[in-house]
């Protein structure tokens, strides 16, 4: 009954579980990038460098995602520059609105990850950077980033999961990923808890696969073998 | 001849934790090929002078010349002195090599990738050309094979070669040792000293702060005893070590010998 349906409907299923991934992927990748600059600046011993980060990061932190993504989806649309802008026919797709939001969202964490990964490295391998003459920004670049990237991974694994789990929030603004997509199959066959639970284990296996490739990552880059040294 | 310019020259160098005084004014001059050693108790500000000297810590008073040329210095608002031109102290710190108790190896590079890292960035080498270089010093600090280790697969003992490899990389004018083997199992301290020993026979010009009193017996030019951030005692290490004025200096030899 349950692989009935399973096969039946694998096709959709498919279809739902790649926007999943799509919104995840460009997500976390997009979030990333922002989270840079913003984990650097946080990072700082100056105040007013690291006080606009914090700002961003308790506002995004602080709220629940799901009110980000409804402000983003209903809210933009209420200003006449946005909907004249040249972005708008991106702004007005719930796709776009999604992975803005859950870009925005994710880049606060993994702001905060990186934070915690460049205070974690030891002073004396930066001294030892700077000692051999290299500037602020080489020693950023060459050292503290990679060194950074090593010490964060695993959180940052972590936070690509959750993103993974939080996309199916997306499913709100008309979207459909795995979870829209599981409902609107739902709608037509009425097999509730069979159709969930088939989300569930695919929610799962996506997850599974991902752990698996950071895995191979961390080795990799041998994670594990610059801590704790 | 004009007297040579020396290769290193500290002038009144101050530096304080607060309240607490580390330095209260240390003059000391390096010619080439001078083999300084800097003995005292812990907290005399043997380290702090080191760290000093390529601003690692900033002083609060004094000059530091480098074969004749003066760091650049600026009072910062915490009443520090800062480096007042960047390009200056970086290229000043890459002629002033230094060597950390910790070694300070970057854990995510191989031997190899640690050496060539400031070669390539700072000096600008190509990376063959880097390459070449820190084969050389790798075999010359006899840890040749370990090349493509990192370096939390080497003893301490080679960790701390490699780190000095690092530093010879660069070439620099004057090597800074702040307690090379003082992190070191007793084993590997005599393979790092002997690495020490050869620089100081090819005439490198070294700052050494350290505890190993026979080690710097051999191989000073000259010795310098810091007692509560000042220079308590300096002179051969014949006269430092076996006559020394200071009452304090004395008591310091004897309980070490």
């Amino acid at each position: 009954m349950l692989l009935e349906l399973f096969i039946k409907w694998l096709p959709k299923l498919i279809q739902g579980a790649t926007l999943t991934l799509e919104l995840t992927a460009l997500s976390v990748i997009a979030g990333l990038i922002v989270a840079i600059p913003l984990g650097i600046a946080r990072s700082s011993s100056l105040w007013y460098v690291r006080s606009l980060p914090y700002a961003y990061i308790f506002f995004f932190r602080g709220t629940p995602l799901l009110i980000q993504l409804f402000l983003v989806y209903y809210g933009l649309s209420q200003f006449d520059v946005v909907r004249e802008s040249v972005l708008w026919p991106y702004l007005r797709s719930p796709f776009w609105c999604a992975v803005i939001t859950m870009t925005l969202h994710t880049a606060a964490y993994i702001a905060e990850i990186l934070r915690g990964a460049i205070q974690a490295i030891p002073p004396g391998e930066i001294e030892a950077a700077r000692a051999l003459g290299m500037s602020r920004f080489k020693t950023l670049v060459h050292i503290v980033l990679p060194r950074a990237a090593r010490i964060g991974l695993p959180a940052y694994s972590n936070e690509v999961i959750l993103m993974l789990k939080a996309s199916s929030l997306a499913s709100t603004v008309t979207l459909l990923e795995l979870t829209g997509m599981t409902r609107t199959i739902i709608s037509r066959t009425y097999q509730t808890v069979d159709m969930f639970l088939i989300a569930g284990v695919i929610y799962l296996v996506m997850s599974f696969v991902l752990i698996q490739g950071f895995k191979l990552l961390e080795r990799w880059l041998r994670v594990d073998a610059c801590q704790g040294r | 001849m004009a007297l040579a310019t020396p290769a290193l020259e500290i002038r009144n160098l101050h530096k304080r934790y607060g309240e607490l005084e580390v330095l209260k004014g240390i003059s000391l001059t390096a010619r080439d090929g001078d083999v300084i050693s800097i003995l005292g108790s812990s907290g005399s500000g043997k380290s702090t002078l080191l760290r000093c000297i390529n601003l690692l810590e900033n002083p609060h008073e004094g000059q530091i010349l480098v074969a004749g040329e003066e760091l650049k210095l600026k009072k910062a608002k915490n009443g520090e002195l800062v480096a007042a031109d960047g390009k200056q102290i970086n290229r000043m710190r890459s002629e002033l090599g230094f060597v950390f108790q910790n070694f300070n190896l970057w854990p995510h590079m191989t031997i190899l990738d640690n050496i060539i890292e400031a070669p390539r960035r700072v000096l600008g080498q190509s990376k063959a050309e880097a390459i070449e270089v820190a084969e050389a010093l790798l075999a010359k600090v006899g840890i040749a094979e370990k090349r493509h280790a990192y370096p939390s697969e080497l003893s301490g003992g080679q960790q701390q070669r490699a780190a000095i490899a690092r530093t010879l990389a660069m070439q620099p004018k004057v090597i800074l040792f702040d307690e090379p083997t003082s992190a070191l199992d007793p084993e590997m301290v005599q393979e790092v000293l002997s690495v020490i020993r050869a620089l100081a026979e090819e005439g490198r010009t070294m700052l050494l702060v350290t505890h190993e009193m026979g080690f710097a017996r051999q191989v000073s030019s000259q010795v310098v005893f810091l007692h509560q951030g000042l220079i308590e005692e300096q002179g051969s290490p014949e006269q430092v070590f076996d006559n020394p004025v200071s009452a304090r200096c004395k008591q310091f030899m004897s309980s070490n010998r």
